[in-house]
């Protein structure tokens, strides 16, 4: 038991796996708590799908990633923010026109002759192929991310709980919109790199949705959302490990469980009441 | 004693046409205040006009207190993972520098605000669990933490039976023998008849004075329109509720 607990640590690449797949377990199991009180699953897995021809552009140019998913939202977050004043046009409608077209539009990149054939790590992930150079870009975003909800707690908490209220409050319920959108941007691109485009929202939502299920207030749900998360995403990688499956995949797998857990809990305490 | 606030000949409004003109009124130190009006009469414009929100388009408003706003529980999440303290927490937003949390000294302000309301043995449930009328003097809690010398309250007791509205009234009396201003916005004119004064609001000013002077029924007519009836005992008058069109 012991060996198989250890075995995979023996290795440099699951040890970085490990460090980044915690430090991103903070990030978005606490991050994804305000995704889930503020209703934007939706708009998480579009802004993670809209960025998609941006990593591709980066990968054909041999630009750092990064700027590549950075550029890629940006331009993603314009063309939804431009589509929403269109008249007579529903604002979901909207989003899903332009991140079916942005994600295309990366596909159709992806098939280029001169596209590198590492094209599936945008989709899927390679959090086995991660430089120093990521892990500290993900310790950064850790940091920022952790200072950043805690200054924002009380004014997150005050606007999703009534926005006019909080505006008598004197909170920018605005203000409070972007800072949380810019912190959701910046953990999507960086998690982007060892998640994958595709799976990068199940961090964002599972463990926080799970926890919502628990957890009776923001704070014990917040903690229970970054445990779910960090376990889930240990729980992943010695599964992707000892199995041969996939990584990011099994890190979602995971993910999957937690959130039925927590259902059927969830269920049988309603039943018991 | 100078006014908590005075309004002299105020227009305010949104996108350049004013939602209500010619308001000139004021609020005593300890006097509470019926805001009656039609919906659609300008009453939430008044209020955001109080608090800060809305710029006077002509006239001026006079206050060096601080406001407090009420709102009415339904526009509050019931199902959010908050407890009826930590929405009287939310109160200190408006006066803690934007990089400070509320530390020991503030939960002790907001716990105090819970007790002053009777709903300190409530503190830690859950705000959606609480009933209608503990819901709306956990939101008149948080406007205490503010440090909120005039409240106001939007149909504070519209959903509320009897007790409940009982129990809100005393509160009401006592936070303004205590000296606080009140202003509540109400269309129960029986109410409005045991308030000190009664501010009349149809886009503008029909009437302000004490209930005696003001509740009679030319000027209840300019303020609802059709909508004012006479109840079969001949004597009171009523206000239909307002009905929506589908």
């Amino acid at each position: 038991m012991i060996d198989w607990l250890t075995d995979p640590w023996s290795q440099e690449v699951l040890r970085r796996a490990f460090a980044e797949i915690v430090l991103l377990g903070v990030v978005g199991g606490a991050l994804g708590c305000w995704v889930v009180l503020y209703g934007l699953s939706y708009g998480a897995e579009s802004l993670a799908h809209g960025l998609f021809p941006g990593l591709v552009a980066a990968a054909l140019i041999g630009a750092p990633l990064i700027v590549g998913g950075a550029v890629g939202i940006a331009v993603a977050a314009v063309a939804v923010a431009a589509i929403g004043r269109l008249h007579g046009l529903d604002r979901d409608v909207g989003v899903a026109v332009v991140v079916t077209t942005l994600f295309g539009l990366g596909v159709l990149l992806a098939l280029s002759p001169d596209t590198p054939r590492a094209i599936q790590g945008l989709l899927f992930g390679d959090i086995l192929g991660l430089t120093d150079g990521d892990l500290a870009l993900a310790a950064g975003l850790a940091v920022v991310t952790g200072i950043g909800l805690w200054l924002l707690h009380g004014r997150l908490l005050a606007v999703g709980f009534d926005r006019d209220g909080a505006t008598a409050l004197g909170v920018r319920a605005l203000t409070v919109d972007v800072a949380l959108l810019l912190l959701l941007a910046a953990a999507i691109v960086v998690a982007v790199q060892g998640l994958g485009n595709l799976l990068v929202v199940a961090l964002l939502v599972a463990p926080a949705a799970s926890a919502r299920l628990v957890a009776q207030r923001a704070a014990p749900m917040m903690a229970l959302s970054v445990a779910i998360a960090v376990a889930c995403g240990c729980a992943g990688l010695y599964l992707s490990y000892h199995a041969g499956t996939a990584a990011g995949a099994s890190v979602a797998a995971m993910f999957v469980l937690a959130y039925l857990a927590a259902a059927a809990m969830s269920a049988l305490r309603s039943r018991s009441v | 004693m100078s006014a908590l606030v005075r309004t002299h000949d105020l227009s305010a409004g949104y996108n350049g046409r004013p939602a209500i003109e010619r308001v000139s009124m004021d609020v005593q130190p300890g006097e509470r205040v019926a805001l009656l009006g039609p919906n659609g009469g300008g009453k939430t414009t008044l209020f955001r006009a109080l608090m800060g929100e809305l710029a006077p388009m002509t006239g001026s408003i006079e206050s060096d207190v601080r406001t407090g706003s009420v709102p009415q529980t339904e526009r509050s999440r019931l199902d959010y993972p908050v407890s009826a303290l930590d929405v009287a927490l939310m109160g200190t937003l408006s006066r803690l520098p934007w990089w400070r949390r509320p530390g020991r000294h503030d939960r002790h302000v907001a716990l105090d605000a819970l007790k002053r309301v009777g709903l300190e043995a409530r503190a830690h449930d859950l705000f959606g669990e609480l009933s209608g009328g503990q819901r709306q003097r956990v939101l008149i809690a948080r406007a205490l933490v503010q440090d909120a010398r005039l409240l106001l309250l939007d149909e504070p007791y519209s959903g509320l039976d009897t007790s409940s509205a009982e129990r809100l009234t005393k509160l009401l009396r006592d936070l303004a023998g205590d000296g606080d201003g009140i202003v509540v916005a109400t269309h129960d004119l029986e109410q409005a008849r045991g308030y000190d004064r009664v501010l009349c609001l149809n886009r503008t000013q029909v009437a302000f004075g004490p209930p005696d002077q003001v509740l009679d029924g030319p000027t209840l007519e300019l303020t609802y329109g059709e909508s004012i009836v006479t109840l079969p005992d001949g004597v009171h008058r009523g206000v239909l509720p307002p009905h929506h069109h589908c």
